[in-house]
């Protein structure tokens, strides 16, 4: 009998602390896939947020840091300026990278810093209960903005790939999502190529990850998925917005 | 040299490899130093974008394995602390320097001592403490620091090496010969990729209550142990001593220039020197105090360092302090005058 489809020997037989339908699972499990893939299990250092992804190190089976919320291009930064020939990337949430993080995310890059961020929108701090995020879309429901978000009082969604384009020093710029079968091959094919990258020191790349919150954003899971394509996808476009050449 | 290029080349000397600051004054020499010199010495320098990216950059380059440092000045170190915090509790060894100036705020850039309780109390959240050198001379600077590289590696937490603008900034001729690089450690908890072992994690989160507090008790065991071994400190003309000053760093300077005088008049003034701010040298002043009943406390602070001579002496001996917050730096002779005043009121 041929194996069709297996956990990857990478993601730890735990089970997800991810809410039913969340995208973080998908997401984990495609880093597992490709690091696994590429052979780079021992090589990968894995940088992990505050947030959601917190706690990474209990599902990868490679090494992982945790940094402090927002930190973690700063500290990718340090790991990798110490052992160059290594992968490393962090994994970082929208009000990790987009709000409290915005320096280190954005300077890493105009650095041309050759790390890999792998940045998870899904437009809503979902740890802490689903308050707004700097991506939260106009009209949204938060918590915090509980009668939908108001560009005069919070501004507009911070589009993360369309900003760091303007940034001389990133190379690889992407966005994908992970709520249809088909998305998420295109988002595994450019994390393959964002770590591919890296390892031929092209420099910095990001990956952003569109990735469905049914809690948070209080629907059922088919139609956080059906949501993306049909609202988030209109301030979010997918595709990829930067590639040097390298 | 001035301090903190001497600092910045004893700390190369000391196997630092990875230095990560941004400007601010009066600290900019030890900066711009590392730019200069560390490309040529192998290693890595970056101007980072704030002193939160500089102490995680810091942090991260801990993990990997490196001896790594970041210098700063007052508003910076109130930056740095959510960084320091973390590597505590990641158990990250790690060089901070602060060349304090006058503050709260934005305060100016002439010395000050500010920063005492920031820097002996732990200054960021959670509970911990961080050992604090504190030189007074720039050849002392010189040699903290490779002290401060092996205090860090030895019990894996940051080593605060507490200077200020003056101790920073004067140019005094020094001597690298006598500097040792501190040996290595073993280093098999840094994040290499997992080649040839299972993979690893560094992380302070700790979900489980009973966890979070094993883990906390774990630190404060290390503590007492640097509380039991790592105290330094140096005393002046003390044997005879009728009153014992209390300073540090340039504030020992300013005393000793007083206590010379003090001396040519016959006036049996002492001093000792805490080298250590945390730990601070408790059972010295405890000892002292069989013999001595007056301990003058002198520091470029309002009254932040009387407090552990407080706690020191338990109620033993008589305190006087003469505390100067931020802004003129005291002199000599002031103070030569004031001891004088307390010494002769005392008697």
């Amino acid at each position: 009998m041929k194996t069709v489809y297996a956990r990857p020997k990478l993601l730890k037989e735990a089970h997800f602390h991810y809410c039913p339908g969340c995208g973080h699972g998908v997401v984990n499990r495609l880093l597992m896939e490709v690091i696994e893939e590429m052979d780079l299990a021992g090589d990968a250092i894995c940088v992990a947020p505050a947030g959601c992804g917190m706690l990474l190190y209990n599902y990868f089976e490679i090494d992982v840091v945790e940094a402090a919320h927002g930190r973690g291009a700063a500290v990718a930064t340090g790991v990798k300026r110490v052992r160059p020939r290594n992968l490393v990337f962090s994994y970082q949430g929208d009000g990790d990278l987009a709000a409290i993080g915005a320096a280190e995310g954005l300077h890493a890059a105009n650095r041309g810093e050759n790390i890999t961020v792998i940045f998870v929108n899904n437009g809503v701090y979902g740890m802490t209960g689903g308050q707004m995020a700097p991506t939260t879309l106009l009209d949204q429901v938060t918590t915090t903005t509980p009668t939908g978000r108001d560009a005069a009082l919070a501004g507009h969604p911070v589009r993360i790939c369309e900003v760091f384009s303007m940034l001389d020093g990133a190379s690889y710029l992407e966005r994908v999502a992970v709520n249809r079968p088909a998305a998420v091959v295109k988002a595994k094919k450019a994390i393959a190529k964002a770590f591919r990258r890296q390892l031929d020191g092209a420099g910095f790349s990001l990956v952003e990850i569109l990735s469905p919150c049914p809690v948070n954003w209080k629907m059922g899971p088919l139609e956080a998925c059906r949501w993306i394509d049909e609202v988030m996808v209109k301030q979010f476009p997918l595709g990829v917005f930067k590639e040097v050449p390298c | 040299m001035s301090g903190n290029a001497a600092l910045a080349e004893a700390a190369i000397l000391s196997g630092c490899t990875h230095y990560f600051g941004y400007p601010i004054t009066p600290q900019n020499e030890l900066t711009e130093y590392m730019a200069m010199r560390m490309p040529g010495a192998g290693g890595v320098f970056i101007q980072s974008e704030s002193e939160i990216a500089a102490i995680n950059m810091v942090l991260g380059a801990s993990v990997a394995g490196a001896r790594s440092m970041t210098s700063s000045s007052g508003p910076g170190m109130s930056l740095k602390q959510e960084g320091v915090s973390y590597l505590v509790a990641d158990e990250l060894p790690a060089v901070i320097v602060n060349m304090m100036r006058g503050g709260p705020g934005m305060g100016n850039i002439s010395a000050a001592q500010s920063d005492y309780f920031q820097a002996t109390r732990g200054g960021g959240h959670g509970d911990y403490r961080t050992v604090v050198l504190a030189p007074g001379s720039v050849q002392e600077l010189t040699e903290v620091v490779p002290l401060a590289f092996d205090l860090a590696d030895k019990y894996r937490s940051p080593v605060i090496i507490l200077g200020d603008g003056m101790l920073g900034q004067m140019m005094e001729p020094v001597d690298f010969d006598g500097l040792v690089r501190p040996a290595d450690y073993d280093k098999s908890w840094a994040l290499t990729g997992a080649r040839g072992r299972p993979a690893q994690a560094i992380h302070s989160l700790i979900f489980d209550t009973r966890l979070q507090e094993e883990h906390n008790w774990k630190l404060q065991r290390k503590f007492r142990l640097i509380e039991r071994d790592e105290v330094r400190y140096e005393t002046y003309l003390a044997d005879d001593a009728e009153m014992i000053v209390v300073a540090y760093g340039s504030g020992a300077r300013i005393a000793r220039g007083a206590i010379k005088r003090l001396r040519e008049e016959n006036l049996k003034v002492g001093m000792i020197r805490p080298v250590t701010l945390w730990p601070f040298p408790m059972k010295a002043l405890q000892e002292m105090a069989k013999t001595v009943r007056d301990f003058f406390v002198f520091e470029m602070s309002a009254g932040q360092m009387v407090e552990d001579v407080r706690l020191a002496l338990e109620g033993q001996g008589r305190i006087h302090l003469y505390g100067r917050p931020g802004g003129v730096v005291p002199t000599p002779v002031e103070l030569y005058r004031i001891v004088s005043r307390h010494y002769h009121q005392a008697r």
